[in-house]
């Protein structure tokens, strides 16, 4: 299978505390992985280091057979520049815990302004493409809303729209509904559904909800203290999991644990 | 009080000249409010001092020496300036300053999350400033500026002490030739009062236009 991320030997500290400590995985292209993992495990920083948010100290990050923060030269391999940033950037889209939508732009505008700035669509094209979207997440007819007069759960389907627009190879998914209120959570996890089955996209899902994570991933990565503990299929996670880590992590969330 | 009215039309003349002083310099320190503001944020170390040499510069000495100093000293040097001109230059200059901090501030205030998003959809640098922080920002600068727009009607009236035939110096002049003090100082702060009602309202106006449909900072985070 064709790798789309890997992680060689990345370490990563925020002043004292190392978060990622000589981290190494790939993804494959097309895969639907869920990061699970306690609380300040370091889930965060790696999809904000896939998406340039966090810069990385050591070892390489490759999307798509190419460095992400460090680019080849004639003299070897240096720091990325911005514009090799930028063009990597194209690769990723992300979507956050806290929506992040514009809030001086209306639902609609929130999905066309990125493409007419980033890719350069026509505005009317990518009017039709943001209405397609708009409907594929169930809010046709909240084009005109702003975010201040959305729901939290309707907020982030905009925010899933914006992120598609731009039709990323790979998605990001933090905790996407972890600042809702508890009845609007199944409407944001059911368009992550639906995008899981109907697409080739590779998605990358943080969540604490672990039924979820079961139907939706390939594969399901747990975290602990920066590394990975175990990962596998859904299944075997859920059910049978090798280490005392995990088993003590999804204790909490499942009752009927091996 | 009738003494005073013979002199209506040099109070017109007088009122006419402080409001397009007050405007014309309004224009001007807008512009470098901006200019300025955002030059704080450029990648560039000597744009970002530049910026600060004159924001301390113009913020840190007083204006009337500025003015003073525009009338009287650079005419040394070979700089001549017609009087209502050096009026709007020092004016403009003086309060961009303050301005340069107000538009700085309100892009500072947009959250991060903001930023975050810009980048994670690949917006450009200049991008981000101009799509999603500066719109942001504009209504949080609005009522600081209405408050910087009184300021700078104010600081017009020392303008009179280069000559310029604002309304203070037209109340110089009627002071002198009626002997009168009381009714040509209440006459000009009665028309500074109104001019700056005007201002106040004027603001609101621009502040509702801008706050149309949608809520701005102060929007609950997520
Ligand atoms: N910008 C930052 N500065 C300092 N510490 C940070 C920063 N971002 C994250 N951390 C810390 O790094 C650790 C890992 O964070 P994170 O990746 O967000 O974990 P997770 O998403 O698994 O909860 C946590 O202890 C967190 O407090
Ligand atoms: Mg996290």
């Amino acid at each position: 299978m064709e790798k789309i991320i890997e992680f060689q030997n990345v370490s990563k500290s925020f002043g004292d505390l190392q978060v990622l400590k000589n981290l190494d995985m790939h993804v494959n292209k097309g895969e639907k992985i869920a990061l699970i993992g306690p609380s300040g495990s370091g889930k965060t920083t790696i999809l904000r280091i896939l998406m340039t948010l966090e810069t990385i100290d050591s070892g390489h990050v490759v999307i798509n057979e190419d460095y992400l923060w460090h680019q080849q030269t004639g003299s070897g391999l240096v720091a990325a520049s911005e514009k090799h940033l930028h063009q990597m950037r194209e690769n990723v889209g992300m979507v956050f815990q806290q929506f992040n939508l514009f809030p001086h732009l209306d639902a609609i505008t929130n999905i066309v302004e990125p493409q007419v700035l980033v890719k350069g669509t026509d505005r009317v094209d990518a009017t039709v493409k943001a209405q397609k979207l708009l409907a594929l997440v169930g809010l046709e007819e909240k084009a005109k809303h702003y975010p201040h007069e959305l729901s939290g759960g309707q907020q982030q389907r905009v925010a899933i729209a914006r992120a598609l627009a731009l039709e990323p190879k790979i998605m990001l998914f933090d905790e996407v509904t972890s600042a809702l209120d508890p009845e609007l959570v199944d409407e944001v996890l059911n368009v992550l559904r639906v995008l899981a089955a109907d697409t080739d996209t590779t998605m990358l899902t943080v969540t604490h909800e672990m039924n979820f994570a079961r139907e939706f991933a390939d594969r399901v990565l747990f975290f602990d203290k920066g590394q990975i503990v175990e990962s596998g299929h859904p299944e075997k996670i859920f059910t049978t999991p090798e280490e005392p880590r995990t088993r003590n992590f999804l204790k909490k969330f499942i009752k009927d644990i091996a | 009080m009738e003494q005073i009215l013979e002199y209506s039309p040099i109070l017109i003349q007088g009122t006419i000249t402080t409001i397009e002083l007050t405007l014309a310099s309004a224009v001007l320190a807008l512009i470098i409010s901006f200019v300025v503001g955002l030059a704080r944020f450029s990648s560039l170390r000597i744009v970002r001092v530049a910026a600060i040499v004159y924001l301390e510069f113009f913020r840190g000495t007083s204006a009337i020496v500025q003015m003073f100093f525009m009338f009287y000293v650079l005419p040394l040097f070979g700089v001549t300036f017609p009087p209502l001109l050096a009026g709007i230059l020092a004016c403009g200059l003086n309060l961009g300053s303050y301005g340069s901090e107000v538009v700085r501030s309100a892009v500072l205030s947009v959250s991060k999350g903001q930023h975050e998003a810009a980048l994670a959809l690949n917006y450009t640098n200049y991008q981000r400033f101009r799509y999603v922080l500066i719109p942001q920002a504009i209504p949080v600068m609005i009522p600081t500026f209405g408050n910087l727009l009184i300021e700078l009607l104010k600081l017009t009236a020392v303008a009179s002490l280069i000559t310029i035939s604002d309304l203070t110096f037209m109340s110089q002049i009627i002071r002198v030739q009626t002997a009168l003090t009381l009714e040509p100082f209440l006459v000009i702060l009665v028309i500074y009062f109104i001019i700056s009602s005007v201002l106040v309202w004027f603001t609101k106006l621009v502040e509702r236009k801008f706050s149309k449909g949608r809520h701005t900072i102060t929007a609950k985070e997520g």
